[in-house]
């Protein structure tokens, strides 16, 4: 009940931020000019379509959860409205899950509407949408989850400004830290491998959720694959919320 | 009659953000409140007023001492929901209307839905926001959201208001309103704890109060006991009387429309005078005996500290 009251009152606050609709008009305008890419293409339009289409909707709904999620908790402590909220019987959790569930529900709402103008224009271009497009789709929304999860850690104990800077940087190594996965395959065994299969198993991986080459290429994607990556998202995700519960649970607010 | 609230030996220390070093706010705070009562806590701008409140409703945590709300930590959601709480400077989600506000922090009270809305607006009422009950928080002035931040800090029926600064911003009819609230909360049973800076408003309202200065409690009591009932002496406002003759008896100020006013130390004197206007064919206006107020029993505490 306190969870889903914070929720929803979160999700009044963001849906009337306007950068989210300067996002989504961005993320449209994107995806519609994948159409003009495609037309200049040599091969396959719809698979120029379908990459840059999901790309771009990738890209704008992790700017969204960055902005949103690093702004939201530091915006309550800086117009002090935390002070009556916290003096209320709700426990500290409770506000921080409330938050992240209303910031989930706005982002669910944002990856809706983007998600039906990119199946529209795959509809128009390329016959019916596929399952895996859609499951792409919802890998996409897993994984802005997790951002959101990483922003709203960080927005627990620094500045807007730095926590867009540390949940951005997550995000970049998050998708470059695969790398690391060859590096281990290369290595000897060894301290050096145990050290570098450490700091692979600590850093994030997000390409985890990263099923765009195969859905362009029309691949299969095996089913264990995906299980394994909805596991690794919400556990992942569960993670970083209790980091940020911990962190939130002693914090003075001065 | 209990006890509402109980601190004892409340220490709280701040890290500077340079070299590190921690500045003490609050050096030992002790003091009881008791059920039932007004009790202001009273302080100049840094003693630690705001440090208090805030360790009371657990927004900071305090390095050491203990605060008991009836028997309970005051970290107990129990405790928690038997308490409302009016910060200084309300700051609301301006983009909700009073009516919605309220429903948001009813839902975190856990209210029924039924009865709720009655509930609401019978706060609304009190806090003479009717006509602006569905207008955006944002469009408020500094008056009217103290006034809806009195209302949600009604909302669960508490049995222990925590009020700070809670008179700041108002005009003297909207001060008025809300000292009568406050009034009207003692008489149906309910304890309120407030700090404020306006002393006289304290004074009209408080039963008990306990002045606070560089982070230590350094006066406790009841109005009667904190403050002295002795006469200084003795304003007699008359007419009709030469100055140079009045002069005699104190010093004398002259007031618009020729009234001169005496201050007058000793009863003998007081009663010389008005022996004299008798006789005479003067007219007394006015006999005030000056006692010490809590703004001088304050600015004394300060000044001694």
């Amino acid at each position: 009940m306190t969870i889903r009251a914070i929720a929803v009152n979160t999700f009044r606050e963001a849906i009337r931020d306007r950068i989210l609709y300067l996002l989504l008009f961005f993320a449209v305008t994107a995806m519609i000019f994948s159409r003009l890419l495609a037309l200049l293409t040599v091969g396959d339009r719809v698979k120029i379509i379908v990459d840059v289409g999901m790309g771009s909707l990738a890209l704008f709904g992790t700017l969204m959860a960055i902005l949103m999620g690093t702004g939201l908790v530091y915006k309550e402590i800086d117009k002090k409205t935390i002070y009556t909220l916290l003096s209320k019987p709700i426990q500290r959790w409770q506000f921080l899950l409330g938050k992240f569930f209303g910031l989930i529900l706005t982002l669910a709402i944002m990856m809706a509407a983007m998600s039906l103008i990119f199946l529209l224009l795959v509809l128009a271009h390329a016959g019916r949408p596929t399952w895996d497009m859609l499951a792409g789709l919802a890998f996409i929304f897993l994984e802005l989850g997790l951002i959101t999860a990483v922003a709203l850690f960080f927005s627990c104990f620094s500045t807007p400004i730095l926590s867009s800077i540390f949940t951005l940087s997550f995000y970049l190594i998050g998708h470059l830290s695969w790398g690391l996965e060859t590096l281990i395959a290369k290595l000897r065994p060894g301290a050096g491998r145990a050290a570098v299969q450490i700091v692979y198993t600590l850093l994030p991986d997000l390409e985890n959720f990263n099923f765009k080459t195969e859905i362009v290429h029309h691949l299969p994607i095996a089913l264990p694959v995906m299980g394994s990556a909805l596991l690794y998202g919400l556990l992942y995700t569960a993670f970083v919320l209790a980091a940020a519960i911990l962190v939130f649970r002693r914090r003075d607010f001065l | 009659m209990g006890y509402a609230l109980r601190i004892e030996d409340l220490h709280k220390s701040f890290k500077t953000d340079l070299l590190r070093r921690r500045i003490e706010i609050l050096k030992g705070v002790s003091l009881t409140v008791t059920e039932g009562e007004i009790f202001g806590y009273l302080g100049p701008n840094g003693a630690g007023k705001t440090t208090t409140m805030k360790c009371l409703l657990g927004l900071i945590f305090p390095d050491r001492g203990r605060i008991e709300m009836r028997g309970r930590s005051h970290l107990n959601p129990d405790a928690r929901d038997r308490i409302g709480f009016l910060p200084e400077n309300p700051y609301f989600y301006d983009y909700l209307t009073a009516r919605e506000f309220l429903r948001f922090y009813a839902q975190l009270h856990g209210l029924k839905k039924s009865g709720v809305e009655t509930k609401i607006s019978g706060l609304i009422r009190l806090v003479n926001l009717e006509r602006s009950a569905d207008l955006q928080l944002r469009k408020y002035s500094k008056g009217m959201l103290q006034r809806i931040g009195l209302a949600q800090a009604l909302l669960n029926d508490p049995e222990l208001v925590l009020m700070d600064e809670p008179l700041g911003g108002l005009d003297p009819l909207g001060r008025k309103e809300i000292r009568d609230i406050i009034v009207r909360l003692r008489e149906e049973g309910k304890t309120v704890f407030l700090s404020s800076h306006i002393l006289q408003d304290i004074e009209m309202v408080c039963d008990r109060v306990a002045v606070i200065a560089d982070g230590r409690v350094i006066s406790q009591g009841s109005l009667h006991e904190l403050i002295s009932r002795k006469t200084f002496f003795t304003e007699v406002t008359v007419s009709g009387l030469d100055r140079r003759e009045l002069e005699a008896y104190g010093r004398c100020l002259t007031n618009p429309g020729g009234e001169i006013m005496v201050q007058i130390e000793g009863p003998e004197r007081v009663d010389r005078l008005l022996e004299r206007i008798k006789s005479s064919e003067a007219r007394l206006h006015s006999l005030v005996p000056r006692t010490e107020n809590l703004e001088e029993h304050f600015v004394g505490m300060i000044q001694a500290k």
